[in-house]
């Protein structure tokens, strides 16, 4: 499964997902610019995507620990998700995504 | 200069759990240590960022949440007395000619020690900076991350972003003397103390703040000082006067000064032996998440067990005349005085 991932300098990375992964897991294994600080915890807000809007619904909906989260960075949008909140699933394939400027190490 | 010089066998930069646990270890074999922190308050990561989240891998706690582990290894620890200083970042560590180390802070007291344990984990906790083109020019003249003197604000026309306690907080202390104050945040949902939030609201009723719901996309100004804040809004865009901006968005970890003081690094971690956990300059050890050595795992766990080994290696330096004899805190009498139990 793939998933499609624009860095903050506007590059497109086509990675391989991993079923049971997390989308920042997979990003960062890849080693693209995101610095993921609190490893998946759902804390630090620094694993921030825009969902590309076909896929928006798809990914499922923020919880209210993610929502508050989002407070803490300065350029979110409505597509805005933590991609450590994102699993990787078979309906997930060929998701695409862009990392936000505030996930950048 | 200052003149607060303090003298000490050990300072402990950091007070997360492994700095915390350090304490314990070197105070078993009497050293005495000061232990600083950049936060306002002990526990490293565990406080800052997972303070309500269970940890299920400390050895006897089947599960124990980040301050409660805090709040245990400052219980553990009472008995040796280390004093504490928050809200300082130690800015330099230098060795002087006598063998002894000079530790400056940003608050500008000076510290001298025989032993440097550094446990400054993922780096030193710093305010998130938002995404905002150009705002570094803006820092410290006219946009802060904290309020270290009101007076800044006197007469200014503040905007303040964000929806949690800090905002909150300094929008209700600083509107009495701020000329004007918006306060920004991206939605209408708040996560701060409710009374705050309510005091907010009546504020903007009476007409004496703005609130808008929106982010900061741009700044406009010169020399330092903005005159412009450009908000995004789901209205529209926007741009309001404005002299003073604080953006309160929490913390985020640094590598911090640590990578000045001249130590050999690995990809910005400290390289230490595993014997001692000694760094490139002999009386400065590193241990927790801060270090790197071959096999290393970033766990609570790692941490205790290097202070343990650093302690020992600390009281040879300490006290080199001194022989250490290893003792269990289950049998030694001697032990338990020092940890007031026998
Ligand atoms: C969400 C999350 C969950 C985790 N879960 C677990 C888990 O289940 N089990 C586990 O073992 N580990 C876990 N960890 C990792 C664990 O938190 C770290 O291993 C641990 O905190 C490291 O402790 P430390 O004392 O080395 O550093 P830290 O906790 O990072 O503390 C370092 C302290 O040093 C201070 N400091 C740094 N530089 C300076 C300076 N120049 N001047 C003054 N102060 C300075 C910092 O402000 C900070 O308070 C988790 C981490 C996170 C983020
Ligand atoms: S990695 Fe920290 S919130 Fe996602």
């Amino acid at each position: 499964m793939k998933i499609h991932v624009t860095d903050q300098a506007g590059v497109e990375h086509e990675l391989e997902g991993l079923e049971g992964w997390r989308v920042m897991e997979v990003i960062r294994d890849w080693g693209l610019n995101i610095k993921a600080e609190c490893g998946g915890a759902c804390s630090c807000a620094t694993c921030h995507v825009y969902v590309a809007p076909e896929w928006f619904d798809k990914v499922g909906a923020r919880s209210d620990d993610e929502e508050d989260l989002l407070d803490t960075v300065g350029d979110v949008k409505p597509t805005s998700r933590l991609s450590c909140q994102i699993l990787m699933s078979d309906e997930l394939d060929g998701l695409k995504v862009t990392l936000a400027a505030s996930a950048a190490q | 200069m200052s003149g607060n010089e303090i003298v000490t066998d050990v300072v402990v930069i950091g007070g997360g759990p492994v700095g915390l646990f350090s304490v314990f270890e070197l105070g078993l074999l009497d050293l005495k240590c000061h232990v600083i922190d950049i936060l306002d308050r002990p526990g490293g990561q565990c406080a800052e960022l997972y303070p309500e989240k269970p940890i299920y891998d400390i050895p006897g706690f089947p599960v124990v949440t980040g301050q409660e582990l805090t709040d245990n290894l400052l219980k553990q620890i009472a008995p040796f007395n280390a004093e504490f200083h928050y809200n300082r970042m130690v800015n330099s560590v230098e060795k002087q000619a006598d063998g002894t180390f000079r530790l400056v802070t940003d608050a500008d007291e000076t510290f001298i020690a025989k032993v440097v344990v550094i446990a400054a984990g993922g780096g030193s906790f710093q305010p998130k900076r938002p995404p905002v083109e150009g705002i570094e020019a803006f820092e410290g003249k006219s946009v802060y991350y904290a309020v270290r003197k009101m007076d800044d604000f006197r007469d200014q026309d503040v905007v303040i972003v964000g929806g949690g306690d800090s905002a909150l907080d300094w929008t209700l202390n600083l509107q009495p003397i701020a000329r004007s104050l918006t306060l920004v945040h991206r939605r209408d949902a708040f996560k701060a103390a409710p009374a705050s939030v309510n005091r907010m609201k009546e504020l903007v009723m009476e007409g004496k703040i703005n609130f808008l719901l929106g982010q900061v996309s741009k700044l406009d100004g010169e020399n330092g000082q903005i005159n412009h804040v450009h908000l995004t809004m789901d209205a529209g865009d926007l741009s309001i006067p404005a002299t003073r901006l604080l953006p309160f968005f929490g913390l985020t970890m640094k590598l911090g000064p640590v990578a000045d003081w001249g130590l050999d690094l690995n990809d910005n971690l400290i390289v230490v032996d595993t014997e001692k956990f000694e760094t490139s300059v002999p009386g400065i050890f590193a241990i927790g998440d801060i270090n790197h050595y071959p096999g290393k795992l970033k766990l609570i766990l790692s941490g205790f067990h290097e202070a343990a080994l650093m302690a020992q290696a600390a009281k040879k330096i300490v006290s080199p005349d001194e022989r250490v004899i290893f003792q269990y805190t289950t049998s030694s009498t001697k032990l338990q005085k020092k940890l007031g139990v026998a």
